[in-house]
């Protein structure tokens, strides 16, 4: 079979493009080399549908930020993920620094940003009373918001999935080769042939792009570490606090998460490990000093996790592209080819827009029909811990399940957890469980639920407790019975 | 059910039990206790290590074993528990409201009017801890290793590392290597050793397992399973020292590094919170600032030895029974709870272990100096008991240890039963011990002192259950 289209990632822009794609008559195949969507840089990142103030007026981030974030909410009704417009402050900690706040302001007006103002010290300290002494002025912008990574990639997903869009997980991308009308894509499952490829790979996407084209791409993973503090003082701020760059660099946000925890970072730097994801002993003091300042007297206490993500930042462009900005386009020596790369931030707040942009691209080169009868809203997990005591009692009495608490951090219920396996593209890792229902994301970090999250797995897809993962082919838990007995500890 | 009981107890682990008893005694009789897990017992269940009960019962009994006798007596007395039951909520007043669900009945709210919070404590996580790295597979708390091989039966690593040295660590240091995991070390921070030390005696020097004072674990390596740490000497403020790091080959890191009572509940209630011992301020009486709400147990504060925590939930139990019997009183400004000071743990420097003993006979760990004499006879001095003697005597002739490990059984409720050796083994027939445990298989039912095995390794000595288990419904 030749696929219409091929989109290789399973990221937030990958699963944006394949369920914008699925209202169309296309026959549609998603490539990802992880087990699961939302694998590499749409799982580590702020959460943040930003107001669009940051990217440079006339570019295409400016463009699909804005648009992106307005369409986010109305979005995440449709497809029901966690979405709060909680709105952001910019932080400006030197009168000098005045003029600088206020060309972020001018640029956001020409972005289109809507309802951007300059607080003074007064109204900052009346809008957000923990901030910190230093704090002269802020530019607030109404519209920022707060939203799930994992919940709109895997809702975007799903939705495609259910109208068609096929996904191939633990498959990947060896080499490309150009066919008379379109591409054979060669991966370490087998062959794909297919009219139009999408490349979404993320950090890996100048390594697609080298594949097909002439003019080669080079992008470098920038590291970005965080840290992720307890419920207990997730209101310690309501809004997203960022601090407005100055020579010492981009700043640090303080900021709630949509699930109510508190969340400080990123760090930025260059590496070269494309897999990098490490955290440092350096960076997560940095992320502690530099919060102090939008923030005093967070507790240290109170990091339950910390974790690191990797922008896909482009250090060589393809000729004639603009620099600076996404490199979203039909390289221009490679029909059917189409590049979604450099999606570094503000990618998850143009994820909405960015979809419809790149279907636009493809529905040029196919000219395909739209399809009767596309489904375009979804329905997420039911939150037991969200619930209120009757929405609880129904569920229960619709499904016992739902009254036995496996996570008890995070109040996660077997039937949440069984229904994460059971939806479509549902998870088969213990990391694809806590995405999708928090099991785990608590403040004990999994210790009580783990063994039975693995046991639940194991029966569900009807394998040996040993079979079961983190997240990767090698991130095992247990050891297979029969190894055991090897070495001579016979367990049966 | 009668949603309306005198005395609620949340937790049906040593804590629960044991305050639910001492109420029955004081002449309560509608007492119910709401349990999550499958059993009550709680965290006992797993601790098949033995070393509980001297003061309590006056004789060495292994976790299970433990928890059977609180069992019976709570059976014994028909108190009423809910098991696979969850409180969500307890709000105190008169009556206190403690709402809570499960598979059969739902979401359920209970009027009572008193309620006893025995909750106990969970492990302080890797985040927690800001150890920098990737986030691979293969990082436990050691009580989350514990649970998988003492309940599962199934081993979550081959090559070990241990960052803290807190007896949970200890003690699994010692389980995972008689399962046939090699255990490479104990980092510990501090410069002492935040376990017994008679578990250092029992569980790392017997296997030859070093214990790195002073270090701490400073990179988790292996981007989807464990493949190494770096460890790292610390200064005196506790920051590694540059130059001092070392790779160790691992594929599992086990985390023993302290407990914290989890008093979700307890904060919701509105009680007020002590910053030291992460549980609540308590009157003369156990009881919260929140009016009708005890507590007791590792929720209050972490304990060191389980029968401290039955002797003070006896208390609560029995203060809780008073204040439904005869009401309210001025029963004193609520306070830190007064906790025993704990003992450093440290072993002599430059101790001889072929002369200086860590007697294991009980908790306080006595050093023992023994002399040999020409005639072979010999003087023994340090001991503070007839135990510590005869310890220092077998230890200088012929060693002995317990042995407690899990058998697996067919047609159980469970997967695998906790076994003991009736009596103390020679050293030297562990292995050939451990071999046979590992090979036997029995079938359900067993109770409490079955003979699973008879003269294990010709030892003469049969190993016996330690728990009960009946028949898979």
């Amino acid at each position: 079979m030749i696929y219409d289209v091929t989109i290789i990632g399973a990221g937030v822009s990958g699963c944006a493009i394949a369920r914008e794609l699925s209202k169309y008559q296309l026959n549609i195949l998603v490539l990802e080399k992880a087990l699961d969507v939302c694998e590499g840089t749409s799982k580590a990142n702020s959460g943040i549908a930003h107001a669009g103030y940051d990217a440079k007026p006339g570019t295409l981030k400016a463009r699909l930020n804005v648009e992106g974030s307005r369409r986010m909410q109305k979005l995440s009704e449709e497809l029901d993920f966690p979405y709060r417009q909680n709105g952001s402050l910019v932080l400006c900690f030197d009168k000098k620094d005045m003029g600088r706040l206020n060309e972020l302001k001018e640029r956001g007006e020409q972005n289109g940003v809507r309802g951007l103002q300059i607080l003074d010290r007064q109204e900052l300290l009346e809008l957000e009373h923990a901030v910190g002494g230093e704090a002269v002025a802020a530019l607030y912008a109404p519209s920022g918001a707060i939203v799930c990574p994992f919940g709109l990639t895997i809702a975007l997903a799903e939705n495609a999935a259910v109208n068609g869009a096929e996904f191939c997980f633990g498959t990947q991308v060896i080499d490309i080769q150009k066919k008379n009308k379109g591409y054979l894509v060669k991966t370490d499952q087998g062959d794909v042939e297919t009219k139009v490829l999408v490349n979404a790979a993320g950090v890996h996407a100048d390594e697609i792009h080298n594949m097909v084209c002439e003019s080669k791409m080079e992008i470098t993973p920038r590291r970005g570490e965080y840290l992720l503090y307890d419920k207990r003082v997730g209101s310690l701020v309501s809004h997203t606090l960022f601090q407005l760059p100055t020579a010492l660099g981009k700043g640090i946000l303080v900021t709630p998460t949509v699930h109510g925890n508190l969340l400080t970072g990123p760090t930025a730097q260059d590496i070269k490990d494309k897999d990098g994801v490490a955290t440092s002993a350096q960076g997560m003091s940095q992320v502690q000093q530099m919060a102090s300042l939008s923030v005093p007297g967070i507790p240290g206490s109170q990091v339950i996790t910390s974790f690191a993500g990797l922008r896909a930042h482009i250090t060589t462009m393809p000729r004639g592209c603009s620099e600076g900005d996404f490199l979203i386009e039909q390289a221009k020596d490679a029909p059917g080819f189409v590049d979604v790369a450099g999606i570094e931030s503000p990618g998850l707040t143009c994820a909405p827009a960015l979809g419809e942009y790149v279907a636009e691209i493809v529905t040029d080169i196919l000219k395909p029909a739209k399809k009767e009868g596309f489904i375009s809203t979804r329905k997420g997990i039911p939150s037991m811990a969200l619930s209120s005591d009757e929405e609880r009692q129904s569920l229960i009495s619709t499904n016992p399940a739902y009254g036995n608490v496996i996570c008890r951090c995070e109040m996660v219920t077997e039937g949440e957890i069984l229904d994460a396996i059971r939806r479509p593209l549902g998870a088969v890792t213990t990391d694809g469980i806590k995405r999708r229902t928090r099991a785990g994301m608590g403040r004990c970090q999994s210790g009580f639920c783990n063994p039975k999250v693995v046991e639940l797995l194991a029966a569900e897809l009807s394998v040996d407790e040993s079979q079961i993962r983190k997240s990767g082919e090698a991130s095992w838990y247990l050891t297979p019975k029969e190894q055991v007995k090897e070495k001579g500890a016979a367990y049966e | 059910m009668n949603k309306r009981k005198e005395l609620v107890i949340i937790g049906g682990g040593p804590a629960g039990m044991a305050a639910a008893i001492a109420a029955y005694e004081k002449g309560i009789r509608d007492i119910l206790i709401l349990e999550r897990d499958k059993e009550l017992g709680g965290i006992l269940n797993q601790c098949i290590h033995n070393g509980f009960g001297l003061h309590t019962f006056k004789e060495e009994l292994t976790g299970p074993e433990y928890a059977a006798r609180y069992v019976d007596m709570v059976a014994a007395r028909q108190i009423p528990s809910l098991l696979h039951t969850m409180v969500v909520d307890v709000q105190s007043g008169n009556p206190c409201m403690v709402t809570a669900m499960n598979k059969e009945m739902g979401l359920f709210r209970i009027e009572a009017a008193a309620v006893v919070l025995a909750m106990g404590c969970r492990e302080r996580s890797r985040g927690a801890m800001n150890i920098p790295g990737y986030r691979p597979s293969g990082i436990y708390s050691a009580g989350t290793a514990q649970r998988y091989v003492n309940i599962e039966g199934r081993m979550p690593g081959r090559e070990v590392v241990i960052l803290g040295s807190g007896d949970i660590g200890l003690i699994m240091a010692r389980r995972m290597t008689l399962q046939g995991a090699k255990v490479k070390l104990v980092a510990e921070i501090m410069p002492y050793s935040g376990g017994l030390r008679r578990n250092i005696v029992q569980c790392l020097d017997d296997y030859g397992i070093p214990l790195k004072l002073n270090h701490t674990v400073t990179q988790i390596h292996g981007k989807e399973r464990v493949e190494g740490v770096t460890i790292s000497r610390v200064d005196e403020n506790l920051k590694p020292i540059a130059g001092s790091e070392e790779f160790v080959h691992c594929d599992t890191v086990l985390l023993s590094c302290g407990l914290i009572p989890e008093n979700e509940l307890t904060l919701d209630a509105g009680a007020r919170m002590d910053e030291v011992t992460q549980g609540p301020v308590v009157n003369d009486r156990l009881e919260t600032t929140a009016r009708g709400i005890f507590a007791c147990g590792n929720v209050l504060h972490v304990h060191d030895l389980v029968d401290n925590v039955s002797g003070e939930a006896e208390k609560a139990g029995e203060f809780a029974a008073e204040y439904i019997l005869k009401g309210h009183n001025d029963w004193g400004v609520a306070v830190r709870p007064k906790i025993p000071q704990k003992t450093k743990c440290t072993l002599p420097e430059g101790r001889d272990a072929g002369s200086q003993l860590i007697c294991i006979g009980c908790p306080v760990g006595c050093l023992i100096t023994v002399k040999r004499n020409e005639d072979e006879s010999l003087d023994i001095t340090g001991n503070t008991c007839k135990k510590g003697e005869a310890y220092a005597r077998s230890e200088m002739t012929a060693p002995v240890r317990t042995i407690t490990s899990i058998i697996r059984v067919q047609g159980g409720e469970g997967k695998v039963i906790p076994v003991k050796t009736a009596q103390e083994i020679p050293k030297e027939r562990i292995a050939a011990c451990m071999k046979e445990i590992r090979q036997a298989t029995v079938k359900a039912p067993v109770r409490v002192g079955d003979v699973m095995i008879e003269n294990v390794a010709d030892t003469g000595i049969c190993v016996v259950a330690t728990g009960n288990m009946d028949i898979s419904k």
